[in-house]
C-alpha cells in the first residue's frame, strides 16, 4: 500500500525544518548586511546634505575713485575695501580683538571674490556696491543650527558677539543660501567654505585612465598567453604562483616599489597621475591576469577545437573565437580591478599624490591628488566643516565608481555572445 | 581499384606511458565512406583524430609509424599542420557551431584562408557549401541569424558545411550523428552519402546499423588493435574474425 501521508522513517519533519531554518540564516543574513549599508550611506548622505549650499553676505563695498584707481583697478587694496565694509556695517564695533572677530565673518576667500568681480564688471567702479561674498564655514554652521548655543562661550566656534553680528544680519537680509556648485568646480582650500573636489576627481580619474591604458592591454596580452600558448612547465607554474600572490600583496608595498623605481630611479614628476597610474596599474595587473584567465578558461574548448580543425593557427583560433567570447569576463575583471584602484589610498601617499594641490591638473605630468586621498586629507582636517565636505566627497567617489560600474554593464551586455 | 588516399604503416600512438594504438596497418580508398566502429575506448576517435593531427593539441601524445595522405608523410617536420588540415576537414561529436551567424560560421574557413578574393565570390562559396550540406532551402532566409539557432541536426549540417566550404579532399567525421535524433541521422547520413562523390569521408561511429547503412569500407578497431578491415558488406555478413563477429551480434561491446 502507498501512502503519501506517511512521514515518519524518513526522518522528513527534521529535514523540513533544517531546510526552512538555512532559508531563514540566509534571510537573516542578508537583511543584517542590507541594514548595514543603508545605515552606512544613509548616515554619509544625510552629513553630506550641508555641501548642497552654503551661506553668503551681502557686502556694501565702496568702489569710489578714492578706494579704487579707476585707471588700474586691481592695485587696490580689496581686503582693506571688504573690512571697511563690515566695519560700516557695525560701527560700534571698536575693539581690535572684536575687529578681528567681526572680520573673519566673511571667509578670507571675499576679497579675492571682489577683485574678481570687479575686474569682470569695471562699471561697478564709483560708488557704494552690494557685493555677495562667501560667508565664513562657522557663520554658515551656526545658521544651520550645528553650533550649540548652549554651551559656554569658550567652548564653542563661535562668540555672542558674533551671534548678534549674524543675526543683525540675517534681519537685513544680508544673509542668503545659494547653491555650492564651488563644491563641483573648484580645487582644495584650506577654507572649508570654498574647498572644492574637482582637482581630485580630475586627478583620479587621468591616474585611472594612465592605470587602465597600462594594466588592460599588459593583462589580457599576458593571460591569453599564459592560458592559451605558454608552454606547461615548471617556469609556468612559477608565474602563475606569483601571479596569484601578487593579488594578496598589502598595496603599500607597490607604493614603495614606485617610489623606488618610477621616482627615484627614472625620474618622473613626483605627485603625477602618471606616476600614480603606473603605481596603480602595478597593483591591479594580477587582479586582471587572474580575472581574464578565469574567464578565457571557461571558454568551451569546441570553438578552438573547430577553427583549427579547419585550419586556424593557434593564434587565429584563439583570437577569433576564444577571447571574443571570454571578453566580457575580462572586461569584469578589468572593472573590479580599476574600482580597487579608484579606492586606494596607501600606493599614491608613497609617491606623493597626498599633497594640498589648488589647481585642477591638465596633464598627467602636473601634481594632482586623488579622491581617497582628497577623503583622507578632508577627514583629518580639525575644522567642523570638514565633516561635511568628507561626506560629500565620498558621494561623489561612490557616483565615480557607480558609473564606471555601469559602463562596465553596458559594454558587457553589447559584447555578450550567447552559446 | 583506386590508389589509397591515406596509407598507414606501423601507426601507434601513445597517451604518456599507456599505448591506444598498436602498430595499425591501413590502406583508405578515395571517393568511399569507411567507417571505424569498435567499443568504447578501442581507440578508433584517437586514430580519427591522428589524420589531421588533432592530436597535436594534447601535450602528452605522441605517435610513432608513419601516416601518409596522397603520398607525402603528415608528420614529416616540413609539413605545416595548417596545410594539412585544409586538406583533411573535421566535423565533431558534438555539433559545435561558432557564436556567430550562419553565414560567418561557413565564410570563417573562406576568410582565413583568403579563399575568397570579394565579397560576391565569398557569398557564392557559402551558398554552394550551404547548398552541399543540404541546408540551403532550410536558412536562405536567415544568413545573418546565429548559428546556435538552428536545431541540432542543422546545426550538425552546418558544421558539415563549415568543413566542406574549404573544399578539402578528406572529411574526419567523430560520430557526427549521435547527439541527433533519428530523422535528423538519417538526414545526415543521406548527406554523407551524397558528399562521397567528391570527397573522401572517414566516420567513427557506434551504431553498427549506421556503419552497415552508409560505409562502403569498414574497419574494426579493438582494444587499440585494428581487428579486420575491409568491405562492409564482407565485415557485416561474414567477418573473418571471432572478435568482430562477436561484437557485431552484440555479444561484446
Amino acid at each position: 500500500m502507498i501512502d503519501l501521508g506517511r512521514k515518519a522513517g524518513f526522518g522528513l519533519t527534521a529535514r523540513n525544518r533544517a531546510e526552512r531554518r538555512f532559508q531563514w540564516v540566509g534571510r537573516f543574513a542578508i537583511g543584517i548586511s542590507l541594514s548595514f549599508l543603508l545605515v552606512m550611506v544613509g548616515d554619509i548622505m544625510i552629513t553630506a546634505s550641508g555641501t548642497i549650499k552654503r551661506t553668503e553676505i551681502a557686502l556694501a563695498v565702496d568702489l569710489g575713485p578714492d578706494r579704487i584707481d579707476p585707471a588700474d583697478p586691481q592695485s587696490a587694496s580689496y581686503g582693506g575695501l571688504v573690512k571697511a565694509s563690515l566695519r560700516d556695517m557695525f560701527p560700534n564695533v571698536t575693539k581690535r580683538a572684536e575687529k578681528k572677530r567681526l572680520y573673519n565673518l566673511v571667509s578670507p576667500e571675499a576679497v579675492f571674490e571682489v577683485a574678481r568681480i570687479v575686474a569682470e564688471d569695471p562699471g561697478l567702479l564709483g560708488g557704494k556696491r552690494q557685493i555677495w561674498v562667501s560667508a565664513s564655514d562657522d557663520l554658515d554652521l551656526y545658521l544651520r543650527g550645528k553650533i550649540d548655543t548652549d554651551q559656554p562661550q569658550k567652548r564653542r566656534r563661535i562668540s555672542d558677539a558674533e551671534i548678534e553680528w549674524i543675526d543683525a544680519l540675517q534681519d537685513a537680509d544680508r544673509l542668503r543660501r545659494v547653491l555650492n556648485w564651488k563644491f563641483l568646480t573648484g580645487g582644495d582650500s584650506r577654507e572649508p567654505e570654498i574647498a572644492g573636489i574637482l582637482s581630485a576627481l580630475v586627478g583620479s580619474a587621468l591616474s585611472l585612465a594612465v592605470c587602465l591604458a597600462i594594466s588592460f592591454p599588459l593583462g589580457i596580452g599576458a593571460a591569453i598567453y599564459l592560458e592559451e600558448f605558454a608552454p606547461a612547465n615548471r617556469l609556468s607554474d612559477l608565474i602563475e604562483v606569483n601571479i596569484n600572490n601578487l593579488a594578496a600583496v598589502p598595496s603599500i608595498v607597490f607604493g614603495l616599489l614606485g617610489l623606488a623605481i618610477f621616482l627615484g630611479v627614472m625620474g618622473l614628476p613626483r605627485s603625477s597621475p602618471l606616476v600614480g597610474g603606473m603605481v596603480l596599474a602595478l597593483m591591479t595587473l594580477p587582479t586582471i591576469i587572474i580575472a581574464a584567465r578565469a574567464a578565457l578558461k571557461s571558454v568551451p574548448p569546441s570553438f578552438k577545437e573547430a577553427a583549427l580543425a579547419l585550419g586556424a593557427s593557434p593564434v587565429q583560433a584563439v583570437f577569433h573565437h576564444s577571447v571574443p567570447v571570454a571578453m566580457p569576463g575580462m572586461l569584469t575583471g578589468a572593472i573590479v580591478g580599476m574600482a580597487q584602484a579608484l579606492g586606494e589610498t596607501a600606493p599614491l601617499l608613497m609617491i606623493g599624490m597626498v599633497a594640498f594641490i589648488v589647481d585642477i591638473p591638465t596633464s598627467i605630468l602636473e601634481p594632482a591628488t586623488a579622491l581617497p586621498v582628497q577623503i583622507f586629507l578632508w577627514a583629518d582636517s580639525p575644522e567642523r566643516a570638514f565633516t561635511e565636505k568628507t561626506a560629500a566627497a565620498i558621494i561623489v567617489l561612490l557616483i565615480f565608481l557607480v558609473s564606471m560600474n555601469l559602463v562596465a554593464i553596458l559594454l558587457r551586455r553589447k559584447l555578450e555572445t550567447r552559446f | 581499384m583506386d590508389d589509397p588516399i591515406i596509407t598507414a604503416r606501423d601507426v601507434s600512438i601513445f597517451y604518456g606511458d599507456k599505448q591506444a594504438i598498436f602498430d595499425v596497418d591501413m590502406d583508405i580508398l578515395p571517393n568511399k565512406v569507411t567507417a571505424f566502429i569498435g567499443p568504447s575506448g578501442c581507440g578508433k576517435s584517437t586514430f580519427l583524430r591522428a589524420i589531421n593531427r588533432m592530436n597535436d593539441l594534447i601535450p602528452i601524445c605522441r605517435m610513432d609509424g608513419e601516416l601518409r595522405i596522397g603520398g607525402q608523410d603528415i608528420y614529416a617536420p616540413e609539413v605545416d599542420v595548417v596545410a594539412l588540415r585544409v586538406q583533411v576537414g573535421m566535423v565533431f561529436q558534438k555539433p559545435n557551431p561558432f557564436p556567430k551567424s550562419i553565414f560567418e560560421n561557413v565564410a570563417y574557413g573562406l576568410r582565413i584562408h583568403k579563399l575568397a578574393t570579394s565579397r560576391s565570390e565569398l557569398e557564392d562559396r557559402v551558398e554552394w557549401s550551404l547548398k552541399s550540406a543540404g541546408l540551403w532551402d532550410e536558412v536562405a532566409d536567415r544568413l545573418d541569424q546565429s548559428g546556435n539557432s538552428l536545431s541540432g541536426g542543422q546545426q550538425q549540417r552546418l558544421c558539415i558545411a563549415r568543413a566542406i566550404a574549404v573544399e578539402p579532399k578528406v572529411i574526419l567525421m567523430d560520430e557526427p550523428a549521435s547527439a541527433l535524433d533519428p530523422i535528423a541521422t538519417a538526414v545526415v547520413e543521406e548527406l554523407i552519402d551524397n558528399l562521397r562523390k567528391k570527397y573522401t569521408i572517414i566516420i567513427v561511429t557506434h551504431s553498427m546499423q549506421q556503419a552497415a547503412r552508409i560505409s562502403q569500407r569498414t574497419a574494426f578497431f579493438h582494444l587499440g588493435n585494428l581487428v579486420e578491415f575491409g568491405d562492409t558488406k564482407t565485415i557485416f555478413t561474414n567477418p573473418a574474425d571471432e572478435r568482430t563477429q562477436n561484437y557485431i551480434t552484440g555479444r561484446i561491446g
